[in-house]
């Protein structure tokens, strides 16, 4: 074996298997969680018959999935039905190549320059599948579907974008470990970027269709919305993609705006340099710490699911275009005034004081009914 | 297998090189307008693939990002909009491609001939900025150490992304400003066209769809104004 092919090729490969075997194992079990946690949120059991605690779904999910029927609509177009699925799949896979784990070089698999970009690039071409699929099953409300996700993923798209513009801005780099390692030195990015890292959030919803966004799949409009027509395995494709992608995006987050695989600040607790001289075992604490960050942001998904309302369409397309959007760019002039100045840190008192005003208001003390008025009404 | 991996740029490009004009033949053959924007797309993919063989990785992202991701997803909503399932069966060449076939052939030759001479292969001023391809990134690697390897390669091609920056919002800022005002000058030109009403000479030409979609707004209209 000579060392430039183990180099580029066997040892990111061999990385990037283990990378997928984790993700996907994470995939499965968050079907499991969410199930879960909905209960939980809705105050009923969710899954607990198989196994302990339900814990075996995970399993009997996927084997329902393969031995269900396969079933085709007869006149559906061929070719771009099995492409659907499939096509989602693809860069939602191709993505955990780009994303550091943990400390380079041993817990990332490849470092690119542009990283980022390439990120954001792959995961706008998942949107494909959903368009080919609702188009291909020859059904109104599949085609419906994979129309409305095509104009909800083109709009939140540019919210996306630039809400990381701000970060791109204090940091100066795409490469995700340059902006990690930034950021163990200065704040987490969330206390300069409070509001991108809010349009990200919900953009973030939006891009995966998760509810209040999944006017794609709303069922009480769309029946199913694009896989209406689609069973057994296929379906799973398509759910597969989205938490895939659900986890990508939480990555994202945890690597623009929180830290990445670092626990600390301005340089203090355990940075890079400090989880490097453990060796190995910094390494996998990286890993944990990372793993851990990204699954706080699957509950919040789930904690949004369980939370809001659907929205209406032309409520989604307002409030992408006209508020996002406008606050996105309001928040890079702001940032750019900031950078010019020379006076970034100033930033962080504009996450501290946003932070501290929500928390003032979700903490203030609520004030005491008198009674129940409900309850006097029936007496009487 | 050393033979292949230093060859490892060329082999790619011309095993892509070929998916691309394949693909891009694909794109006018096709009958359904669907098929011809996924091989559409199939091309834009295998360019961006060239791209990132000249090192040029941030050019190849933006490529599928802006193409690939916004502008082919758009297309495929319209044509998925009007849903046309198949073009009419006739013949798919008319008188114009004798001279459509005309042109194409003179500008390959053009093209040819200016990167056959090496107007590209410039020995410009700022040799020092020029892009590094990935044969030269291979061939820099120590033979021992690994480590030392990935050091070099990443600030060689650190500079690309920054540079493309620099070029764009210090040097030609102008131009670029002027260009960006001139899409969104299109923009506007487009909604103020797509949304007036039709004379009455329009009408009488304008086809089928077009008409009933006036017809349709007309009466939204009526029923608004009766209540």
């Amino acid at each position: 074996m000579n060392t430039p092919l183990m180099h580029y090729l066997v040892w990111p490969l061999v990385k990037f298997l283990i990378a997928f075997i984790i993700v996907q194992v994470l995939v499965a079990a968050m079907n499991w969680i969410e199930r879960r946690l909905l209960g939980l949120f809705q105050a009923r059991l969710g899954p607990n018959r198989v196994g302990y605690k339900g814990l075996l779904q995970i399993i009997a999910d996927p084997v329902k999935f393969l031995l269900k029927e396969d079933i085709v609509p007869a006149s559906a177009e061929k070719v771009a039905y099995f492409l659907g699925p499939i096509l989602p799949l693809i860069p939602a896979f191709i993505v955990f190549c780009l994303i550091p784990f943990g400390p380079p070089p041993t817990f990332t698999v490849t470092r690119v320059n542009v990283g980022l970009l390439l990120i954001l690039a792959l995961t706008s071409t998942g949107v494909y599948g959903i368009i080919l699929g609702g188009w291909a099953s020859n059904n109104k409300y599949s085609l419906m579907g994979g129309l409305r996700s095509a104009a909800q993923m083109v709009s939140y798209e540019v919210p996306f974008g630039l809400s990381i513009v701000g970060v791109l801005m204090i940091c100066g780099s795409l490469d995700l470990v340059t902006i990690v390692r930034y950021q163990e030195t200065n704040a987490w990015n969330f206390l300069p970027q409070i509001v991108a890292c809010f349009i990200f959030l919900v953009a973030m919803n939006a891009e995966n269709n998760r509810t209040p966004f999944d006017l794609p799949e709303a069922e009480s409009e769309l029946v199913a919305g694009y896989h209406t027509e689609y069973s057994a395995m296929k379906f799973a494709f398509f759910m597969l993609a989205e938490f895939s992608m659900m986890i990508v995006n939480s990555c994202l987050m945890v690597t623009l705006f929180f830290g990445g695989w670092t626990l600390g600040m301005f340089g203090i607790g355990l940075t890079t340099d400090v989880l490097r001289h453990m060796g190995m075992f910094g390494g996998i604490l990286g890993t944990l710490i990372f793993v851990t960050k990204v699954m706080l942001f699957m509950l919040i998904y789930v904690w949004f699911r369980a939370t809001f309302p659907r929205f209406r369409f032309d409520q989604l397309m307002d409030l992408g275009w006209k508020w996002m959007i406008p606050l996105a760019l309001g928040n890079i002039f702001v940032t750019a005034i900031f950078i010019l100045a020379g006076q970034e840190r100033l930033m962080y008192w504009i996450g501290i004081v946003s932070i501290g005003l929500a928390a003032m208001y979700l903490f203030k003390p609520k004030p005491k009914r008198a009674a129940a008025p409900g309850k006097v009404a029936h007496a009487s | 297998m050393d033979a292949i991996a230093s060859n490892a740029p060329l082999v790619v490009f011309i095993v892509i090189g070929t998916i691309a004009v394949a693909a891009s033949f694909l794109v006018v053959m096709m009958r359904n307008p669907v098929h011809s924007a996924l091989f559409l797309l199939l091309t834009f993919l295998c360019v961006a693939v060239l791209f990132v063989i000249k090192a040029a990785e941030f050019v190849a992202a933006v490529q599928v990002l802006v193409y690939a991701g916004g502008i082919m997803v758009l297309f495929l909503f319209v044509v998925m909009l009007i849903n046309v399932r198949h073009l009419p069966d006739e013949k798919m060449t008319t008188s114009y491609t004798l001279g459509g076939i005309g042109v194409g052939v003179a500008i390959f030759v053009l093209f040819f001939a200016v990167v056959r001479t090496g107007a590209y292969h410039d020995e410009a001023p700022n040799a020092a900025k020029k892009l590094t391809t990935v044969r030269e990134q291979v061939l820099t690697q120590h033979p021992t150490d690994p480590n030392k390897l990935v050091r070099k390669w990443r600030a060689k091609d650190n500079r690309n992304a920054e540079a493309i920056g620099m070029a764009l919002y210090r040097d030609y800022l102008v131009p670029f400003e002027v260009a960006s005002l001139f899409l969104l000058v299109a923009m506007i030109g487009a909604i103020v066209i797509g949304k007036r009403e039709l004379s009455a000479l329009e009408e009488e030409t304008a086809p089928d769809y077009m008409l009933e979609r006036v017809e349709t707004e007309k009466e939204v209209k009526d029923l608004v104004n009766a209540n």
